[in-house]
């Protein structure tokens, strides 16, 4: 199990003979993604890396049943590119792109919102479910599959955070970056809510920065809707007010958005915030142990595994056969 | 982006609301000389991008010409909150009898553009809402079907019991809303709206914040940039596709990703040392942006040492190892290099920087304590 992709999906690449479409098109066939089929306008019957590009989604949907669609073209024509890939039956979009504007995006999220269709991003790294698939521009090298779910509003912070989960031997159930943006398709409380019921997952990071409240938010939906520990971060203690600190959403704008109200709203609810990103794996491994000597008191007949999942992840999926595993995917790719 | 009061009233003028007549000044005799061709008392007011300008003395009240160049000349040059008047809007005094608020901004919780309006206006809405919260009142606008006249006037009442008084109001938020739109903003607001002698709505000031996201759509508004307003080493930043945001600190901080650059200052205080500056230099690994990004940091006196914190993902290490080499070679840096180069390639990036002896680690955190040290 995972949330939101997992070996059912199947990818259809929107931009994908652009530069970083192209690029990316070959890094998730390489971590083993289902990349069934692409969409240029103008380019259609051509191939890329081997994948069938389509002139339009509803195109692509009908020939290759593809059911979820990421997004690499430009700002100016992402919108469109959103609409496209609902109307064309797609039931997950995840979106890459940055810089959408705001206006277009509200009237975007509530439209998806009617018809069904998740969107994750935009200006987002995607998301992966390691061994599984991995939809987005995420370095599939440093994740490892395991019991940890992580939700991030950032990127390459997620990158440092994971790679010292995976070194502690902490692998991970699915990895979301849900976008730096201030309106964004997925937010903290739908991933908790996901994460909450997915049996692989046993722990949660959730990484969260200054602007807005979405934190406060999380916190307050946690303590009424979780029974799995999950532990924090929060990016940008330091941040002057009343700047944009690079994503646009990440704006200390009069009293609201600061780390410190962050922080203290998650520790209200009983979640750990870790001061620095090497502190987490640790405060997650305790926060499990916790969690387990807990659940073992309740049900003391509880399966070894549960108890200890980072001894048993690791007997399950030794290195060597993560590696097989995805070489042999990468191979029937290829053919 | 940030405007000017000047420019989003220019800008609400187009839109047909009512404003004020004015006119933006440089220097006290252009200042004497509206106010003796509007022939009535006027305003002088500092514009600067800062709220509180009136309290800080940056708006005065001028009953004629004289008085015009005299406070005209005490504002500018004024420094408020740190920035320096360099114009100022002179614009016809208005007989007060009321003041209201009406704003409209993109509500992050709601996903909705949110109205707010509140018979108390002229001061400082946030004020408004944690000590009389029952004075404001909220429509959050549907955003397939738009603002509905029935909504505008809902709101205008709250303001303005007296419907003809109301009609004006909703002919103004109506009109707000166009202007929010049109101009793609994350925030338009009134305050005050004032009502006059001939009871007559006017816009006494205006506020637009303009979304960075849609400005590719409006190369009009995109001139109303200010360079004056805006840090010079954010605006060099800005050319070369970086975000960058200066701080006061001697450790300049070069890292790819938002989060992770914020997360480094955040670390670089964590260990007692102060960050100079916040810099993304985004996913790409093009050394020309290694060198904009160095030049950049350089130029600030301050900064006695450069951190890079590098998470090589989709952006490769070698590239970026690449990028300080030429960097260096075409800047000859004045300060230490502490490098962290992490991720794909990092061994490749690792012999391309062996014969600079750069100090260098794979540990966020023992980055952070070598620039430190450099500085200490």
């Amino acid at each position: 199990m995972a949330i939101f992709v997992d070996k059912n999906t199947r990818v259809v690449v929107q931009g994908i003979t652009g530069r970083d479409g192209s690029f990316h098109t070959q890094q998730m066939l390489n971590a083993g993604t289902k990349v069934v089929a692409g969409v240029t306008p103008g380019k259609g019957g051509t191939e890329v890396f081997g994948v069938p590009v389509f002139e339009s989604v509803a195109d692509a949907v009908a020939k290759t049943k593809a059911n979820t669609s990421i997004i690499f073209v430009p700002p100016a024509y992402a919108i469109d590119a959103i609409y496209e890939a609902a109307e064309g039956g797609i039931k997950l979009i995840i979106c890459i792109t940055e810089g959408l504007p705001t206006i277009d995006m509200v009237k975007v999220y509530h439209y998806l919102k009617a018809k069904g269709v998740r969107l994750i991003g935009p200006n987002c790294p995607g998301i992966i479910s390691p061994e599984q698939s991995k939809v987005g521009i995420l370095p599939s090298q440093i994740f490892k599959k395991g019991p940890i779910g992580v939700i991030s509003r950032s990127g390459t912070l997620t990158y440092e955070i994971v790679y010292n989960l995976t070194n502690k031997g902490l692998g991970q159930s699915t990895c979301i970056g849900i976008g730096g943006d201030p309106i964004i398709g997925t937010n903290f409380i739908d991933c908790l809510e996901a994460f909450e019921n997915d049996p692989q997952t046993k722990g949660i990071v959730l990484i969260g920065e200054i602007g807005g409240s979405d934190e406060e938010m999380a916190a307050e939906f946690i303590k009424k809707n979780l029974t799995k520990p999950v532990v924090g971060f929060i990016a940008g203690r330091t941040a002057p007010p009343g700047k944009r600190m690079g994503h646009a959403g990440a704006i200390i704008s009069g009293s609201s958005g600061l780390a410190e109200d962050k922080i203290k709203a998650l520790n209200a609810v009983g979640i750990p915030v870790a001061e620095i990103p090497s502190k987490i794996a640790d405060l997650m491994a305790e926060k499990l142990a916790e969690f387990s000597k807990k659940t073992a008191k309740r049900a003391p007949k509880q399966s070894p595994k549960k108890k200890a999942p980072k001894k048993a992840i690791k007997k399950a999926m030794p290195k060597k056969a993560i590696k097989k595993a995805t070489k042999k995917s990468t191979a029937r790719k290829k053919k | 982006m940030k405007i000017h009061e000047y420019q989003a009233k220019e800008i609400f003028a187009k839109f047909g609301m009512p404003v004020p007549k004015g006119e933006v000044v440089m220097a006290p005799e252009e200042a004497r000389n509206v106010a003796i061709r509007y022939g009535k008392p006027v305003m002088v007011k500092a514009q600067v991008h800062v709220g509180g300008r009136g309290k800080a003395g940056g708006i005065k009240f001028c009953k004629d010409p004289d008085e015009a160049f005299l406070n005209a000349q005490e504002v500018l040059g004024m420094d408020i909150k740190g920035l320096t008047v360099k114009k100022i809007l002179v614009t016809e005094a208005v007989d007060i009898k009321s003041e209201a608020y009406v704003g409209i901004i993109t509500d992050r919780l709601t996903k909705k553009n949110v109205f707010m309006v509140s018979p108390a206006g002229g001061i400082d809405i946030e004020q408004v809402a944690r000590e009389t919260p029952d004075k404001i009142m909220k429509c959050g606008v549907d955003p397939i079907y738009g603002l509905r006249p029935f909504e505008a006037l809902k709101l205008a009442r709250f303001i303005y019991p007296d419907i003809k008084i109301a009609r004006q109001a909703v002919d103004i938020i109506m009109k707000l809303y166009n202007v929010f739109l049109g101009v793609d903003a994350s925030l338009a607001e009134i305050n005050p709206l004032v009502l006059d002698g001939n009871g007559m709505l006017v816009a006494l000031d205006a506020k637009i914040n303009l979304d960075d996201n849609g400005l590719f759509r409006h190369p009009e508004l995109e001139k109303m940039r200010d360079l004056d307003a805006e840090e010079p080493a954010e605006i060099e930043a800005k050319k070369a596709d970086l975000s960058f945001v200066k701080l006061n600190g001697n450790i300049g901080c070069i890292v790819n990703g938002a989060g992770l650059a914020m997360a480094t200052m955040d670390l670089v205080k964590y260990f007692g040392g102060e960050p100079a500056n916040f810099l993304d230099i985004g996913g790409s690994s093009n050394p020309e942006k290694v060198t904009a990004a160095m030049r950049i940091i350089l130029n600030d006196p301050n900064v006695g040492v450069i951190l890079f914190n590098i998470f090589g993902g989709i952006t490769r290490c070698d590239d970026v190892a690449n990028g300080i080499v030429q960097a260096v070679e075409k800047l000859n840096p004045r300060v230490p290099i502490v490098v962290r180069l992490t991720g794909t390639n990092e061994d490749k990036a690792k012999e391309i920087l062996d014969k600079y002896n750069f100090p260098s680690t794979n540990s966020m955190e023992e980055v952070v304590k070598m620039a430190i040290k450099e500085v200490a």
